[in-house]
């Protein structure tokens, strides 16, 4: 389990202290996909930096299995950033060494013998589905691919956590589904506990368990991520469900009820969705607001609809929506603006 | 001053003066820039991995008052024009080889004149790793010593060959100012026939032969870096 506990961190600059972390209280549990979303210069890369004492915390404690790593020695944290390894969003792959080689960086620095630490390599190529990728050089792959090695360096060294900071921004919605695939796999296969940074709302929504949304360095709403996306309490956590101000344009109308569709990779069929709704289930739903797009033959985005203040209305229209596969939908309750 | 250049008389002259010291010249060149430049490279590469590492943000910082003595003694260094050097290093040069002038003494002044501006130039090609991935490398448990040998230098190999490349042509030039102080060379012949005896056309095939070693030094170089190099796609 990691605790962080009263984080805060400062850093000095020309124009004085700027505080990238204020106070910031989070456990998350073995086995977890733990999300930490927030805005650019929320300090979420501050926060995943000081999980592994990249960064110095100011003040405050962080715990891995009740151990308190920043009273550890430098050797001693050495050891123990072989079991809380990092992707990044550049992937840093080392751009001189084959992609094996790269793999078998980490086991280097551990000191394995070469032959294992080849065998060893080869088999993570195998998990990344990447065998045929081994003599190849970092420059000849695709961001997924050039992701996918990382994640194999990575999970070299066998660790219990894995820090994902950005994993997939800088990949298209459609390697990212198969990036958060491959992540979400060995979270179950293998049990790693993983955190992931991200300012896209669709890479939590897809796989994590748990969310903390972080602003201006402070945890503003932390639970369950359908909880905590279908009735977000702080502003910020409002800006990043309705992105695009959706809550901004529309007025509150009394008899409403609210739901959010959420499209992550689901096949967009011909036949238009609210209008089968509404012949089928003679549901008539209005679009609030919408942010959706298509890529090959699949959807991404989400949807603000609104229906009659009915409970047997808007459980049909949730069931009915919700048997479509990689749809989410959820009911948003409370004041959206 | 170069109207007899191309009189039969002289031709014939420099075709003998060519065949019997020209070829030893040619060698005494290479071989002495090469030991130079492998010496200076041997404590210019260090010292320019201690530039970077030893900052205040770098991979394993060293004491403010170190860093400063060592920028200053490289910058002290690469201040003194070649010549000057030369005369200065005689007490050195004496003790290291025994003698100050000659092809072998030269070696010690060109390396004392190479080491600091190898370690300049070693600073750069370090710094332009990409600060990302030394981040990867601490994130991944390696020690300072270890982002050295397996981070910094390889990743700017051939940064490094395109710098050394620069590092050979340039004392290859210094060897050729040796001249004065009895090294030997190409830079001698130019000296000895052309400013001392007027013999223009032997310092001009000379100077021909020297700008010759250069392109073949450079582009020997410059062939190395792009081999090494695996972030170019296609190979």
């Amino acid at each position: 389990m990691i605790e962080i506990k009263n984080l805060t961190k400062e850093f000095q600059t020309a124009d004085g202290t700027v505080e990238a972390l204020r106070d910031v209280n989070l456990n998350i549990q073995d086995g977890d996909i733990y999300g930490i979303i927030g805005m650019s210069g929320a300090g979420k890369s501050t926060l995943v930096r000081c999980i592994n004492m990249l960064e110095r915390p100011t003040r405050g404690q962080v715990f891995i299995d009740g151990q308190d790593i920043a009273k550890l020695t430098d050797k001693e944290l050495r050891a123990v950033r072989r079991d809380v390894t990092m992707i990044f969003q550049g992937f840093n792959l080392l751009m001189q060494r084959t992609c094996l080689k790269n793999i078998c960086f980490p086991l280097e620095l551990a000191g394995m013998e070469k032959e294992k630490a080849k065998k060893r390599a080869l088999e993570l190529l195998d998990v990344v589905g990447l065998p045929d990728k081994a003599n190849a050089y970092p420059a000849q792959l695709s961001g997924g691919q050039q992701q996918r090695i990382a994640i194999a360096r990575a999970l070299a060294t066998d660790p219990k956590v894995l820090l994902c900071d950005e994993a997939t921004s800088a990949l298209d919605p459609k390697t990212t589904h198969a990036i958060l695939e491959l992540i979400r796999d060995i979270n179950r296969r293998l049990g790693i506990t993983v955190i992931i940074i991200t300012h896209q709302m669709s890479v939590v929504e897809e796989i994590c368990s748990r969310v903390a949304i972080l602003d201006s360095g402070s945890v503003v709403e932390e639970g369950v991520v359908s909880e905590v996306f279908s009735s977000p309490k702080s502003g910020a956590a409002k800006r990043l469900v309705f992105p695009d101000g959706a809550d901004e344009i529309l007025e509150e109308v009394p008899g409403e009820r609210r739901i959010r569709v959420v499209f992550s990779g689901a096949v967009a069929s011909r036949e238009p969705l609210i209008a089968k709704m509404a012949m089928e289930e003679q549901i008539t739903a209005s679009i609030l607001g919408a942010s959706t797009k298509s890529i090959g033959d699949k959807a991404y985005g989400n949807m603000l609809l609104g229906l009659p203040d009915d409970d047997g209305v808007v459980k049909r229209a949730i069931q009915y929506l919700s048997s479509i596969p990689d749809v989410l939908v959820e009911e948003v309750t409370g004041d959206v603006r | 001053m170069f109207d007899k250049l191309f009189s039969p008389e002289t031709i014939e002259e420099t075709l003998r003066i060519l065949q019997t010291e020209i070829p030893l010249a040619c060698w005494e060149t290479v071989y002495v820039t090469i030991l130079a430049t492998a010496f200076a490279v041997i404590i210019g590469l260090p010292l320019g991995v201690l530039l970077v590492v030893g900052e205040k943000d770098g991979v394993r910082p060293l004491p403010k008052g170190v860093m400063h003595v060592l920028n200053v003694i490289i910058n002290l260094l690469r201040s003194v024009p070649f010549l000057i050097l030369m005369i200065m290093v005689f007490p050195l040069t004496r003790l290291i080889v025994g003698t100050a002038v000659g092809t072998v003494a030269s070696i010690v002044p060109l390396v004392i004149a190479a080491f600091p501006f190898v370690a300049r130039l070693v600073e750069g090609s370090l710094r332009e790793v990409n600060p990302n991935i030394i981040e990867m490398a601490q994130s991944m448990g390696a020690s300072p010593f270890q982002i050295i040998m397996k981070v910094l230098i390889p990743e700017s190999v051939p940064s490094l060959i395109s710098n050394f490349t620069i590092a050979i042509t340039t004392i290859l030039g210094y060897s050729a100012m040796s001249g004065i102080i009895g090294g030997g060379g190409l830079g001698k012949i130019a000296i000895n026939y052309g400013y001392y005896r007027y013999k223009y056309l032997v310092m001009l095939i000379a100077v021909v032969l020297l700008i010759v070693l250069v392109q073949i030094f450079q582009s020997v170089g410059t062939r190395l870096s792009v081999k090494s190099d695996k972030r170019l796609k296609g190979k």
